[in-house]
């Protein structure tokens, strides 16, 4: 165990709760502002899609795998099925698929 | 390598989480077990706190905090996987399980804590660590700036500084998509379940390192993206914008990356999540401004 490792702790932890806590706190009422309304409301998908891809085929042991994974995922989503089943197909198209690989 | 055998004992202490091990010699799960067990005492004795002391919990934050924990515990097995891997990173750093566990609790960021990590081990000065957080974590400065449009402008100081701590990719991702405002209590269910993942996983990722077979770990670590995927797809149904806009982002996203790779461009990958966010989500909002209240979460089924 390496003890100044707790001081980089405390500074990660401070500089991380400071950015999620102040908008948080300090911006309290509606924006009324339609063009910043509409940038916050298409924030989340924007992002996730830009977390999502590529980022997605780096994370398994095959490209192949991860593609499949996503080829599933996105068609269970769009016929709607629930959360943790997408999430789980995503996760035994992988094992899958790495099994015949 | 251990025989997995779910026991007793560990199933009851990790609850949702269903892998489980077999003690290997430098087992040192007691102490883990102890600091979940404070952990979870102290985490409901603020809810209990803050839903109203001796009254009973409102029916109406008691069911959105059921509904959290039914949604939130796919992000908890997620979690575990993904923070096991933070942890072997840890572990290799020299950190121990509590400071890994910590650090775990006190951030929630994958990105912000690999960087920390590996900054950590290199031994950067407190300043170079401080932008490093603001630069990769930057992402939820955002999130936060949108999640505070979903609360009620009367939310009380003591509920947002809760909610702050848990503004993670996957947690923002459930709770600003719910429609209308958001009650917290639907946040804190979520967190109950995910939390302890992320914390444990980063535990045992130091303890036992690289017992956990590779199949398994590969498989559990699309769970998150799958995640992602059944909160972005389900609304391209509804909204034509959102429609055009996923796929934009993720071509745009492999663009980038595709420069990335060949050195055309010097970008790293939280940057690139910032730049592109922004620039696409604002070029939606001038171009194609969001109808107002035109509730396009109405298609998402969780």
């Amino acid at each position: 165990m390496k003890n100044h490792y707790w001081s980089y702790i405390l500074v990660m932890a401070a500089v991380t709760y400071l950015i999620r806590v102040l908008p948080l706190t300090l911006i309290r009422k509606q924006i009324r502002n339609k063009t910043i309304r509409s940038f916050l409301f298409y924030v989340p998908y924007v992002t996730l899609a830009v977390m999502t891809f590529p980022a997605i085929l780096g994370e398994t042991a095959s490209k192949w795998s991860a593609a499949a994974a996503l080829l599933v995922g996105a068609v269970l989503a769009f016929f709607g099925s629930d959360l943790m089943v997408v999430s789980l197909s995503c996760c035994i198209t992988v094992y899958l698929v790495e099994l015949f690989l | 390598m251990y025989i997995i055998i779910p026991s007793k004992d560990t199933v009851n202490v990790r609850g949702k989480i269903s892998v489980c091990f077999s003690q290997p010699p430098e087992y040192t799960g007691k102490k883990i077990e102890k600091i979940y067990g404070i952990a979870v005492f102290y985490v409901s004795c603020i809810i209990y706190k803050a839903a109203g002391g001796k009254n009973r919990m409102k029916t109406e934050n008691k069911n959105a905090y059921m509904l959290g924990i039914r949604h939130g515990w796919p992000i908890g097995v997620g979690y575990f996987a993904v923070s096991f891997a933070l942890g072997i990173a840890a572990r290799n750093a020299g950190f121990s399980a509590l400071q890994a566990g910590v650090m775990s609790a006190l951030c929630s960021a994958s990105a912000g804590q690999f960087a920390g990590i590996t900054l950590a081990a290199s031994g950067a000065s407190y300043l170079e660590m401080a932008v490093m957080e603001l630069i990769v974590n930057a992402r939820y400065l955002l999130m936060s700036c949108a999640l505070t449009q979903k609360l009620d402008s009367k939310l009380s100081t003591g509920h947002r500084l809760l909610l702050a701590n848990y503004i993670t990719d996957e947690i923002f991702g459930l709770s600003v998509t719910t429609s209308g405002k958001l009650n917290p209590f639907y946040s804190y269910g979520i967190i109950t379940v995910a939390s302890p993942g992320w914390i444990l996983g980063t535990c045992f990722g130091v303890i036992m390192g690289n017992i956990l077979p590779s199949a398994v770990v590969s498989a559990l670590s699309v769970g998150l993206y799958g995640m992602f995927l059944a909160i972005i797809i389900p609304p391209t149904r509804t909204n034509k914008v959102i429609a055009f806009l996923v796929p934009l982002s993720m071509g745009a996203s492999a663009l980038f990356t595709c420069l990335n790779d060949r050195d055309l461009l010097k970008m790293s990958g939280g940057n690139r999540i910032i730049v592109l966010t922004i620039v696409i989500s604002l070029l939606a909002a001038i171009f194609f401004p969001h109808a107002e209240e035109t509730d396009c979460t109405k298609g998402v089924k969780k």
